[in-house]
């Protein structure tokens, strides 16, 4: 058994008198693929801002790497945050940067890198997420698509420990989410990072994922395999598993 | 009755729990100054945004200032008979008062509401979370640069301004109204004295204080203002609060000041 790298115990989270997460606990072993799923508004970006400290949980613990970051101070979270690459929801590109800046600024700004050598980096990275041609453009003439790539090889520019992804393929189309989930893999092996992911793409993911965990007011619920998760009792997982997960075997028939 | 208290007791508790994360925020924008890398690119090119392209506005709002200063000045002065001071009442109007508020009025208008929608929809859109999770320090990388740079451009366009007001007032004085020019120069010299300069360097610092720390805090917290909503929608109305809040912290500054120094 390998290391536990994220543990949630335990933890409590709520805006004004909604309550998001209602005693989530959970863990995430080094180096494995943990995928995230549930309906929308249930809390799954929440939950990877908590595991951030961008948000304090209002009860509960949360160790990254066996330190707990609830109650840490922001000089002790920078260091801890070091070990994550993000790639938001919504892209998160700072929209006053070209591609190529928004792509290098982990490199600026972080390490003591030569300039050209942070050339040659950005360059390849663009080039594999198939962005060549694109550095001089910013943000806001970028495809939903294309910004979530951008925001992917700014994530990956520091090669980070842990990978957060929140939504890494909607809005992409097939092919093209084949393809992120492709470079995650080929990425993965290379730099050996844990992935945490938030998807809606169960079927497809499943064949990536060590463990899935199932989102329901306000609880995880984590599943081994495919199986097991059809397997389960919980009516309001059985009635996501068939709204999303009715394909699954679909496409293995196909196979 | 109850109610009404506990409104009272709410909304007390919301502006304390207000000043209190903009007295962390103006801490940690100064804090910013001496982590590294120092951005100084970015402080240069905040400068232009916020000094050099307000050139022309404060031009024309400090000629005609002064040339308004000059005729309102002459007709008062001329029932004393005492023309021949104009000079020193344009100036002294404009080093101690007018110079230093217009010059932070008119840049709150222009660039003060320009950077609080600016990190506002940082903020909506997850950009400063993103720095965030970089671990590079939004106070270092944007907040800073926006402090020292509207430091450094408002008392420089203060500067301006009087020198242009000054000149105004010259044209409508001496040039229309034939005011003799070296009464007007003279006059100016003789009544202003260190102090009147040391007040509108004074004044333009705390000004310039005020606005960036203003606007660019409510664009922060753009989430957590009472009133203010989400999205598009809650970066325009922080945005009129940061202007509105301002321009009513210069007043009332300007008028401490003056109350503490003259
Ligand atoms: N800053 C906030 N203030 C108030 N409520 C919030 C805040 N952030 C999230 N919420 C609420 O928490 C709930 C969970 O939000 P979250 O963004 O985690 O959903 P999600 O599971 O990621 O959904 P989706 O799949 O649509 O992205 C939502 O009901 C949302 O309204
Ligand atoms: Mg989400």
């Amino acid at each position: 058994m390998s290391a536990v790298i994220i543990e949630l115990k335990n933890v409590y989270k709520s805006f004004g008198s909604q309550t998001v997460l209602n005693g989530v606990s959970l863990t995430i072993e080094s180096g494995k693929t943990t995928v995230i799923a549930g309906p929308s508004g249930q809390g799954k970006s929440v939950t990877l801002k908590l595991i951030l400290g961008l948000l304090k949980p209002d009860s509960g613990q949360i160790f990254v790497a066996g330190e707990d970051i609830s109650r840490m101070r922001a000089k002790n979270l920078n260091r801890v945050r070091t070990r994550f690459g993000v790639l938001f929801q919504g892209g998160a590109l700072l929209d006053s940067l070209t591609v190529f800046d928004n792509v290098a600024l982990p490199l600026e700004e972080r390490t003591s890198m030569r300039w050209s050598e942070v050339q040659e980096r950005v360059l390849t990275t663009l080039e594999q997420l198939g962005l060549k041609g694109h550095e001089e453009k910013y943000p806001a003439q970028l495809s939903g698509g294309m910004r979530k790539r951008v925001g992917l090889a700014r994530a990956l520019m520091l090669q980070p420990e842990i990978m957060l992804f929140d939504e890494p393929t909607t809005g992409l189309d097939p092919e093209k989410s084949l393809e992120i989930y492709k470079l995650f893999m080929d990425t993965q092996e290379r730099f050996g990072y844990t992935s945490l992911i938030v998807s809606h793409d169960i079927p497809k993911i499943f064949n990536l994922a060590d463990q899935v965990i199932i989102v329901n007011k306000g609880q995880f619920n984590t599943f081994a395999s495919p199986e097991e998760l059809h397997q389960s009792e919980i009516p309001e997982i059985q009635a996501f598993v068939d709204s999303t997960m009715g394909n699954v075997y679909l496409s293995r028939e196909m196979e | 009755m109850i109610r009404y208290i506990e409104k009272i007791g709410d909304n007390a508790l919301y502006t304390l729990q207000d000043l209190g994360r903009m007295g962390i925020f103006l801490a940690m924008s100064i804090a910013g100054v001496f982590k590294r890398p120092f951005r100084f690119g970015a402080m240069i090119r905040q400068v232009r945004l916020i000094g050099a392209n307000s050139f022309w506005v404060i031009f024309f709002t400090a000629g005609f200032t002064g040339m308004v200063l000059g005729l309102q000045g002459y007709y008062t002065l001329r029932k004393f008979g005492s023309e021949g001071a104009l000079g020193s009442a344009v100036a002294l109007s404009l080093l101690r008062e007018l110079g230093p508020v217009l010059t932070a009025l008119m840049v709150t208008g222009r660039a003060g509401s320009a950077m609080c929608a600016e990190i506002g929809i940082m903020r909506n859109s997850e950009q400063i979370d993103a720095l965030e999770c970089m671990a590079i320090d939004p106070f270092r990388y944007l907040i800073t640069p926006k402090f020292l740079a509207t430091l450094i451009s408002i008392p420089l366009l203060t500067l301006i301004f009087n020198v242009v007001g000054i000149f105004g007032g010259y044209l409508a004085g001496c040039e229309l109204l034939g005011v003799n020019p070296g009464a007007y120069f003279a006059g100016m010299e003789q009544s202003v004295i260190n102090k009147d300069i040391n007040m509108g360097i004074v004044k333009s610092f705390v000004f310039a204080l005020l606005v960036v720390w203003i606007c660019t805090g409510r664009g922060y917290f753009v989430h957590g203002i009472r009133g203010a909503g989400f999205g598009a929608e809650g970066v325009s109305r922080v945005t009129t609060q940061a202007v509105v809040l301002s321009s009513i912290a210069i007043l009332i500054w300007d008028y401490l000041i003056t109350a503490i120094m003259l």
